[in-house]
């Protein structure tokens, strides 16, 4: 049993001397290079994850920007629309008032010459119905030397084919 | 990392597969051989020291026979038995009568360093051993005790002896323990150097192959047991965590791999102590006003408690390196001494070879459970490798730690 618990002195001195030896070698020949490359290559995949999120959240911000631009775009689209409309409905009014005008103006101008028709035509048939009564006056002058009755019945009948009614 | 992991997992079903059986082979060989430790044989060995190899087999043959006659003379002793396992030793023994040599390296008063294999002691069997170098006697000792010369020896201990006056000796050896934690530091050496290779020339690519496998404990050690105990300091203290994580945890694997001796390094008091005062030294050296403070003179409490806590505090100091270094050494060999309890089992019932069909059934049910034990000794290799690690990290931060910053 002594020799279990009994710490045996070169046992001692050559662990500590051979454990202390390659700690040294691997601490500069191994742990330290090991150590360095885990954590570069840590590093370099925290980056690259940092780095898709990133890209990630530039996507989003793309397709976001994309749909306020088809957004801004259809409402441009709506109002161009909306204005065209608009112009077409006024210059169909315009049209519709510039004609209205005219004929306006037509309609009046033609009343006019109605009215200047009239007169003339007034006109023409007073001095006509004068021409008639003369032609009458003298046919009845003509006339009253045959007989009264033949005169009355000549008036009448004259009056009657007069154009006057 | 799958495959790897699939290809390990076949690994270790067929080292449990063949350990039930190595283990009975490798015992088996203890039972039958018979090592006696007999005055007679003692005598003869001493009598033919000279004689060499050749002279050593005829001997012990000859004790053998004799054991033979005896019958049951020598009883198989468990608690021998495995502590024989699990103590530190100067030889590797494989199995049978196949031992790897080691070198003895002493410090011997008076004629200063001594080198030599250590199959140049010859003993028998458990008994103490015996060698002659340069004119000067060695023995090992097999048990604690006192020497005729009136030296308390524990066993394995060499004492020198030259022309009858005892020499002060003090052992450098390579022995089993410093031989398996020299092979494991070494292919640390090669694992770790390899993968930073690796990384080197792969800068920011995934892992593989082996650096694939060793990375996710490098990341545990750093994410688990460093950062949180440690905080921002962590990054100065991670090379001995992960040089002692890696260390205890392949150490701990080795004792497990079957044919190969029965390492029992971070099982021997003598590694677990060279750790454990790293451990010590590493605290105290970075312990800050606040860590001293607190040993010293600690906040918050009446003086009267203050003068009951401060022996206390300046206890825990030798007391938390001591607990990280007995805990290894404790779980460690315990694992051990079960598998080997339940080995020794086969041969109690087997009667030491007389009662073998007890001795068949009992093996069926104690290589079941050396299968489980197997389980988990494997979960206790990496879980002690865990807490040595993270108790020291937590040691580390508290002697770091500056409560300005919480």
């Amino acid at each position: 049993m002594g020799a279990l618990l009994t710490p045996a002195l070169g046992t001692v001195v050559w662990a500590s001397i051979a454990f202390l030896v390659v700690l040294f070698v691997l601490r500069r020949f191994a742990w330290g290079p090991i150590l360095a490359a885990l954590n570069d290559r840590e590093a370099s995949i925290a980056g690259a994850l940092n780095e898709a999120e990133k890209v990630r959240k530039e996507m989003e911000e793309l397709a976001a920007s994309n749909e306020n631009q088809l957004k801004e775009a259809r409402a441009e689209r709506d109002r161009m629309l909306r204005e065209a409309r608009e112009m077409a409905d006024k210059l169909v009014a315009d049209a519709k008032n510039t004609a209205r005008e005219a004929a306006d103006k037509e309609v009046a101008a033609a009343k006019d010459a109605i009215a200047l028709e009239r007169k003339a035509a007034i006109a023409e048939l007073k001095s006509e119905v004068g021409n008639i009564s003369l032609d009458i006056a003298e046919r009845l002058l003509r006339d009253k030397l045959e007989s009264n009755d033949e005169q009355k019945a000549l008036v009448n009948r004259l009056i009657d084919e007069s154009p006057l009614n | 990392m799958n495959r790897l992991f699939s290809s390990f997992r076949a690994f270790f079903a067929a080292l449990l597969l063949i350990t039930g059986t190595s283990v009975l082979a490798q015992d088996h060989g203890h039972g039958v051989e018979g090592h006696d430790d007999t005055h007679e044989a003692h005598a003869a060995h001493e009598a033919h020291d000279a004689h060499g190899e050749h002279g050593e087999h005829a001997e012990s043959t000859d004790a053998n026979a004799a054991h033979d006659d005896h019958g049951h003379h020598e009883e198989f002793v468990a608690g021998d038995f495995i502590i024989h396992h699990i103590a530190d030793a100067h030889d590797i023994h494989l199995w049978g009568d196949l031992h790897i040599p080691l070198p003895i390296i002493l410090y011997v008063e008076g004629a200063g360093p001594k080198i030599f294999m250590s199959s140049a002691f010859h003993g028998h069997g458990h008994g103490d051993k015996h060698a002659e170098v340069d004119g000067i006697d060695y023995t090992m000792h097999a048990e604690d005790g006192t020497t005729a010369d009136g030296l308390a020896v524990i066993s394995g201990q060499i004492t020198a002896k030259s022309e009858g006056a005892v020499l002060e000796v003090l052992d450098f050896s390579i022995t089993k323990s410093v031989f398996g934690m020299l092979v494991i530091l070494a292919l640390m050496v090669w694992m770790f150097i390899g993968m930073a290779g690796y990384y080197k020339k792969n800068p920011g690519k995934a892992p593989k192959g082996m650096a694939n496998a060793l990375e996710p404990l490098i990341l545990f050690v750093r994410d688990e047991i460093a950062k949180p105990s440690i905080g921002d300091k962590a990054d100065r203290y991670m090379p001995f965590l992960l040089t002692a994580f890696f260390f205890i945890f392949f150490c701990n694997l080795l004792g497990l791999v079957p044919f190969l001796g029965g390492f029992n390094v971070t099982g021997t008091i003598g590694v677990t102590v060279a750790l454990a005062t790293l451990v010590f030294l590493i605290t105290n050296l970075s312990g800050n006003k606040h860590y001293w403070g607190h040993i010293f003179w600690p906040p918050g409490v009446p003086v009267p408690v203050k003068l009951i806590l401060i022996p206390i505090e300046i206890v825990s100091i030798i007391m938390k390196p001591t607990v990280l270094m007995i805990r290894l050494t404790a779980n460690i060999s315990a694992g051990h001494i079960i598998i080997l309890s339940f080995t020794s089992l086969i041969f109690i019932f087997g009667d030491n070879g007389n009662a073998i069909a007890a001795g068949s059934g009992i093996g069926v049910f104690s290589t079941a459970f050396m299968i489980f034990m197997y389980f988990l000794e494997l979960l206790v290799a990496f879980l002690q490798a865990f807490v040595f690690t993270l108790l020291a990290a937590i040691y580390f931060g508290d002697a770091t730690h500056d409560p300005a910053h919480h």
